[in-house]
């Protein structure tokens, strides 16, 4: 059995699910014989997540508890764990969230398995199965490889397509778990508020650099633009550790990694930290003042001049 | 107590990065310590200049030059360091099977380590290491406070970000905020060169690892390169949003 772990957000099962759904359909495939694909849900009141996840896949298990209405890594952690062996699960599914990277690798010391993290693609052949994943703040691909019965699995977030649903529901059974006392206390939550579409889901993104001159800038360029093309707004580490932006826009190593189908970089020269974080976009555009700046290496259109000048000109040139 | 820092020993991030017979080559490129890692340590260091009777030892794993990070850690003001000498490849969670040994022998209360690494790009060592030991952890901390064995401080998650207790002990990785590292001063050098580096061999620690690599390369997309000249910025802009509307097919 191939068992993933669904993803969801606000009370909707999130796209990195249905791209679970599509990298277990494969291994199924490939693992051939009567290989099935379970999806396990944990949390609380998860009665229409599992209604909508069982569409996609061939059998449903269920975690709804109370004591699951947080998530934490180590309750996560058991429970996955746990299912995993109970149903001699061959590979575990995970989304390389911040939470699934989190948990992932207390799942895979658990059942003494290899980790395999962040994988943008997945091969099974026998008890082998072999990966690919971006290293080195994603300049290099690298392939690697375990063997063995079990095997833990976080996928990229955008690496596969979403499945599509099947006409027929797959069964549902609640599941009894034992889990731990959680150890993290949370005193207090944070959360990301923003009237427009999520980083990760976005198909366009349009962020911005120091070149944009101010917050004033960032809004008058970034953000203008941004709403005029119904896209994600995004930023360097400079201008988030200048206070011009909140530290959830931050694309980069130590921020969020997005791959839109349109990047549109503003005022932003390019450091690797930042590229790390945008350089798989299927498009990337970018408008800077320095020719020389790195950004216009990896970019495929791009415009040479001054931020306060070119991005009026582009707006009123999308208005047309 | 006892804090333990791990280190990695990295590609300098202005460094290009080169392949060599399948895997990535760093013989002859400027290599640093990780800034996640420089993180850990410079916590370690505040908490015990907070107030915390600490002995702050950076341990890593890795072939010998990996000891010029140490040295590094120990110039900023740990006390002493231990180098895992090796040349074998491990993984996170292999590498996870030997920190946590250490630990235990050290009798260490609190571990750091970086958020992400910038070689692996993994954010698995830290949770890895937990799990081992039984210990509880916070990822991605961007502050930090302790008082007597209580921990408190501000991490990121999915969406957002929590404030958090957590008893020791604890593992910790690190995240961008969480303070700004200190250069090593001439003084501190100079006194780090007496302190102890202790060489460890792989061979106690009983690891063997569950995960090869197979090759590498070097991400390459092939880009269009179409840049324009915005002097004349409404006809670049014109241009720009033909390319993009009729060659590329991205916006409406």
């Amino acid at each position: 059995m191939i068992l993933l772990v669904v993803e969801y957000a606000n009370g909707k099962v999130s796209k990195s699910t249905w791209e679970l759904v599509s990298a277990a359909r494969e291994l199924a495939r490939q693992k051939g014989g009567d290989t099935s694909v379970t999806a396990l849900v944990l949390g609380s009141n998860i009665a229409s997540i599992a209604a909508d996840v069982a569409r996609a896949v061939d059998q449903v298990l269920v975690g709804d508890l109370a004591a699951l209405a947080q998530y934490d890594p180590e309750l996560w952690s058991a429970a996955v764990a746990q299912i995993a062996t109970e149903g001699e699960a061959s590979v575990i599914l995970i989304g390389a969230s911040r939470s699934g990277r989190e948990y992932s690798p207390r799942v895979a010391v658990k059942l003494d398995a290899p980790l395999l993290e962040d994988v943008i693609s997945l091969k099974a052949s026998g008890n082998t199965l072999a990966a690919q994943r971006y290293t080195f703040l994603a300049r290099i691909t690298e392939t690697i490889e375990a063997t063995g019965p079990v095997a833990v699995v976080s996928i990229k977030p955008g690496a596969f397509s979403p499945a599509a649903l099947r006409a027929e529901a797959a069964e549902q059974f609640d599941v009894d778990l034992n889990l731990p006392t959680p150890r993290l206390k949370v005193t207090g939550k944070t959360a990301e508020r923003s009237s427009r579409v999520s980083l990760f889901e976005a198909e366009t993104v349009v962020s911005g650099g120091r070149g944009v001159g101010s917050a004033e800038g960032f809004t008058q360029n970034v953000e203008a633009l941004a709403d005029q093309l119904g896209a994600a707004v995004g930023a360097t580490r400079a201008i988030v550790d200048a206070g011009w932006r909140p530290y959830s826009e931050q694309v980069g190593q130590t921020g969020k990694t997005v791959q839109p189908k349109l990047y549109i970089a503003v005022g932003i020269s390019g450091a690797v930290q930042h590229l790390s974080g945008m350089n798989k976009s299927k498009t990337i555009v970018a408008i800077n003042r320095d020719a020389e700046a790195p950004i216009f290496k990896i970019a495929d259109y791009g415009i040479v001049g001054d931020v306060p000048q070119v991005i009026p000109a582009i707006l009123a040139e999308l208005k047309k | 107590m006892r804090i333990l820092t791990y280190i990695r020993q990295v590609l300098d991030a202005e460094e290009s990065v080169h392949v060599a017979n399948n895997a990535v080559a760093l013989e002859n490129s400027k290599l640093v310590m990780d800034t996640m890692d420089e993180y850990g340590v410079e916590e370690a260091l505040r908490l015990r200049e907070a107030g915390a009777e600490a002995e702050i030892i950076a341990v890593a794993v890795g072939p010998a030059r990996v000891q010029e990070a140490l040295r590094t850690a120990l110039a900023m003001g740990v006390d002493r360091a231990i180098h895992v000498e090796t040349d074998t490849r491990l993984d996170p969670v292999a590498l996870s099977k030997v920190l946590a040994q250490i630990a235990q022998h050290e009798q260490a209360n609190l571990i750091f380590s970086g958020g992400q690494q910038a070689d692996w790009d993994s954010h698995a060592l830290g949770a890895a290491t937990a799990e081992r030991l039984n210990w509880p952890q916070a990822t991605w901390t961007s502050a930090l406070e302790l008082r007597g064995t209580t921990l408190s401080g501000k991490h990121d998650v999915d969406e957002g970000s929590e404030t958090f207790t957590l008893e020791l002990p604890a593992v910790i990785t690190t995240q961008q905020g969480l303070n700004e590292p200190r250069y090593p001063t001439l003084p501190n050098i100079m006194k780090s060169k007496k302190k102890e580096l202790r060489k460890g061999s792989l061979d106690q620690f009983s690891v063997i690892p569950k995960l090869t690599t197979a090759g590498a390369e070097i991400q390459v997309k092939t880009r269009l390169n179409k840049i324009l000249d915005g002097k004349d910025a409404p006809a670049a802009a014109a241009k720009l949003v033909d390319l993009l509307r009729n060659e590329a097919k991205v916006i409406a």
